[in-house]
């Protein structure tokens, strides 16, 4: 039944061209258009760390003992919270993250002095957000605490440098420093580049830079707070620091905590570690609001942050306002069509077709619509991320379609078509089969 | 024209009516705040920065010593200013549309309980406000012994400039010149006050904000070092840079010159509103495929009544209507129903604007946009109508002789 429905439907669409065109022109654009925002934010609104997202979190304490009534913790936490919550060890793994722009060369190898951006982390950094290694390994925590000079570089950085050959065992010049190479990452491209991201509330939807690439160089956190002392940056400051750029006894915050929690017993009792250590800092004096500690998770924390950028949520909700229009369009049309064949469908049912069958073989040339849409929409759609590919924006290179967006683009196109054929279908089978053969 | 029994018809084909007028509210919805959103994205490209843009570049280093900052400040100001042509070199933290370095909350009393805004802190050696060719409107440029050394992030205590945007703000109506302000414990007074001196970053900001700049004048110093602002006859200006890439390498080798920053003032602006143009290219795209995909469903729509109607055509032809008639009842007919679906546009416009004001503060849709979408979308309704309307005009009086 199905395929007779569907040569009926293909003598149907090929009576009337124009018609027919027209229809699959609506559905082609709009899910070109609806499909190619889709996929920008399916890309960006998704896990950077799939594996184990779920077992990432971020706490915070408010360590700006100004008086107030703040709701919210500052985003990062200064030095002393945050490196105390480390040295307490009472995560499954937990990390401290600082990055900083930094003078680099290679002796030997004949480029001009790069600044790239370094990221100051401690040896659970690699486990702990999965990160891929071409050649060795990061460092251990025996590194760590030795504030060993080793690193570890990008993909990017070892094509660069040493043309994608094995460099371990390397030296490179960080500042005034040797470091040895100790492991080469395979390329690796979170989105959003989550550990770093802060401040998002601020940023007036324009987070496009959360998308970035990685820093270049990653060293263990105390080697990088030595080697490139007098180069960080703040977060924030609640008083002028005294020395710009070194920021160990600020009033500043500028330093993140990651800590890994394998389970929500642990999660409870994590947040109860925090809650007792901000109770204890306040105490001392040193915190005023102790009741403002968070524990987001990996997720959450990117939400607070809404790191999609505003500019995309943006396209989404015009895109989709413009499916809508196009599918409206296609009722109108669908309809017309239908009803045009009223006599047809008399004949039809005059000669024993229920409801049901005139419902369905209408259904079935909208699917086709539907579908035929939905192969032009995919063109559409791989032109609109070509388009997006070459835009100005961080996460331009990420633009591609991926196969959940591939099937997703025909799964809507056709429940899109099947959706604007319903009401159509419906008038068209309750055609009066007696008025229609009367006419004839 | 009679209107009645177009609106009888139309009443027969309530559905497909309906559909229809839906299709126009949406658009004129979509449209009418498409079109505020290019409108508020060109302002924001069209800000007026206050200096001299096509006179001006900026050379930006890193990688330094601390402890050799002010004499790589001499050597760079030194060699810089021996390039021919360079009509003037100064050192300046923050670059407008470029490095962003000052950004600071300030406060109106000593003791830090009166907020006044985040604001923009230039500051800058002598000669670069000169340089910026900002526009002095009361008070006094900075005078030579205005700029004092400083030890830390921001100098203690400063005579400075700010822009007029910031003087309403923080004392509206009142005479800014003497007023004072603190940033911490650093205290600024005002003695002069400048028409525009943009925000490096004025994308982010709402409104007059984006004109929130202090000047602030220091002599060289650590937090005061690798940034440079060149100034040099436009024509100049894209070789003055050339060379003076070329000669940091021998002026500063201990430094690294960012690729990416040093750009003349033009290319910094163009980049920094890359990202508008490209989303008011966006949304002329969307404009111009929602109003193809409605024209052509009218079009389509229309055909199908047209063709649908060509006996009654027929017979009334027969009875003495004219072409002009029969022209006229299908224009008629489209208007309706464009009409309709505009006054339910009108309300979803709005509807729309209060959406995107709670997500996106964007301000209040003006009222002079649903004249404006509504005008286009009948014109848009007539164009489209008038090449199935002609083809009905044309429908021979005899088509109502013949049985179908």
């Amino acid at each position: 039944m199905f395929t007779y429905y569907l040569d009926l439907a293909l003598r149907s669409l090929k009576r009337n061209k124009v018609l027919t065109a027209l229809m699959v022109i609506a559905i082609a654009v709009g899910i070109g258009a609806s499909m190619t925002t889709l996929t920008v934010m399916h890309l960006l609104s998704g896990d950077p760390v799939p594996t184990r997202s779920g077992t990432l979190f971020y706490p915070q304490v408010d360590g700006n003992p100004t008086p107030g009534d703040f709701k919210q913790p500052l985003d990062v936490m200064d030095y002393q919270s945050a490196v105390d919550l480390w040295g307490a060890h009472r995560a499954d793994a937990q990390t401290l993250v600082v990055d900083s722009p930094v003078r680099l060369s290679a002796p030997g190898v004949n480029l001009p002095t790069l600044m790239p951006s370094m990221l100051s982390t401690t040896s659970d950094f690699f486990p702990m957000f999965d990160v891929p290694f071409r050649y060795g390994s990061g460092w251990s925590a025996d590194d760590d605490a030795r504030h060993a000079r080793v690193a570890v570089i990008s993909d990017d950085l070892n094509h660069k440098l040493f043309g994608g050959r094995d460099s371990v065992g390397q030296v490179l010049r960080l500042r005034d420093t040797d470091v040895r190479i100790v492991g080469v990452l395979r390329p690796w491209r979170p989105s959003p580049v989550f550990y770093t991201v802060a401040g998002g509330r601020f940023a007036n939807g324009d987070t496009a830079d959360f998308y970035g690439k990685t820093q270049d160089v990653f060293t263990p956190f105390f080697t990088g707070l030595e080697l490139n002392d007098g180069n960080f940056q703040q977060f924030t400051c609640w008083h002028m620091p005294e020395r710009p750029g070194h920021l160990q006894n600020s009033p500043c915050a500028w330093v993140r905590l990651w800590v890994q929690l394998g389970d929500a017993g642990k999660v409870a009792a994590y947040k109860q570690f925090l809650d007792g250590y901000a109770a204890q800092q306040a105490a001392l004096g040193r915190i005023v609001r102790p009741q403002n500690t968070r524990l987001r998770s990996l997720m959450q924390w990117l939400d607070y942050n809404g790191v999609v950028p505003g500019d995309v949520r943006l396209q989404t909700w015009l895109a989709f306002a413009f499916l809508a229009i196009c599918l409206f369009n296609m009722i109108g049309l669908l309809l017309a069509k239908f009803l045009r064949r009223s006599g047809e469908i008399g004949v039809r049912r005059a000669l024993g077709a229920s409801r049901g069958a005139v419902f369905a073989q209408c259904l079935v040339e909208a699917g086709l619509v539907g579908l035929i849409g939905g192969i032009g929409g995919l063109g559409l759609t791989l032109l609109g991320l070509w388009l997006v590919r070459r835009q100005p924006v961080a996460y331009a290179d990420l633009a591609h379609l991926d196969v959940s967006m591939f099937v997703a683009t025909f799964v809507t196109a056709i429940a899109a078509s099947l959706l604007a054929g319903v009401l159509p279908a419906f008038r068209a089978s309750r055609v009066a089969p007696g008025l229609q053969l009367k006419t004839l | 024209m009679q209107i009645r029994p177009i609106l009888a018809a139309l009443r027969r084909h309530r559905m497909a009516t309906v559909l229809i007028a839906l299709e126009i509210a949406l658009a004129c919805a979509v449209l009418c705040n498409a079109c505020f959103l290019i409108a508020g994205r060109i302002d924001a490209i069209q800000v007026d920065s206050g200096v001299d843009e096509a006179s001006l570049a900026t050379v930006q280093l890193a990688g330094y010593e601390n402890a050799h900052a002010v004499d790589l400040n001499a050597r760079v100001l030194a060699g810089l200013g021996s390039i021919a042509g360079v009509q003037s070199v100064s050192l300046l933290n923050s670059i407008p549309f470029g490095a962003r370095r000052g950004t600071a909350g300030i406060t109106t009393d000593m003791a830090g309980k009166h907020f006044g805004g985040v604001v923009e802190f230039y500051v800058g050696g002598p000669g670069s406000l000169s340089a910026l060719g900002t526009r002095l409107v009361a008070g006094r440029n900075p005078q030579p012994d205005d700029f004092r050394p400083f030890t830390a992030l921001m100098p203690d205590d400063a005579s400075v400039q700010v822009t007029r945007a910031l003087a309403e703000h923080l004392w509206p109506g009142a005479d800014p010149l003497g007023k004072e302000f603190w940033l911490d414990k650093s205290h600024f007074r005002v003695v002069g006050v400048i028409d525009h001196l943009v925000r490096p970053d004025p994308g982010g900001w709402p409104g007059d904000s984006r004109d929130w700049s202090v000047f602030v004048p220091a002599q060289s110093s650590v937090y005061l070092s690798g940034s440079y602002l060149l100034r040099a006859a436009p024509t100049d200006l894209p070789r003055v840079l050339r060379d003076a890439r070329a000669a940091i390498a021998k002026i500063a080798p201990d430094a690294v010159l960012d690729q990416d920053g040093t750009q003349t003032l033009g290319d910094l602006r163009t980049r920094s509103f890359q990202k508008d143009r490209a989303m008011i290219g966006m949304l002329v795209g969307v404009i111009v495929a929602l109003l193809l995909v409605t024209a052509l469903g009218i079009v389509g729509l229309a055909s199908f009544w047209v063709a649908q109607r060509r006996r009654q055509i027929g017979i009334r032809r027969a009875i003495g209507a004219t072409r002009r008639d029969i022209l006229h009842y299908f224009q008629t007919e489209n208007f309706l129903i464009v009409s309709f679906g505009i006054v339910l546009g009108m309300v979803l416009a709005y509807a729309l604007n209060l959406l995107l004001m709670t997500h996106y503060e964007l301000p209040r849709l003006p009222l002079v946009y649903l004249p404006i979408g509504a005008a286009a979308l009948w014109l848009l309704g007539q164009l489209a109508v008038l090449g199935p309307a002609l083809r009905a005009a044309a429908v021979p009086p005899v088509v109502a002789t013949r049985s179908v």
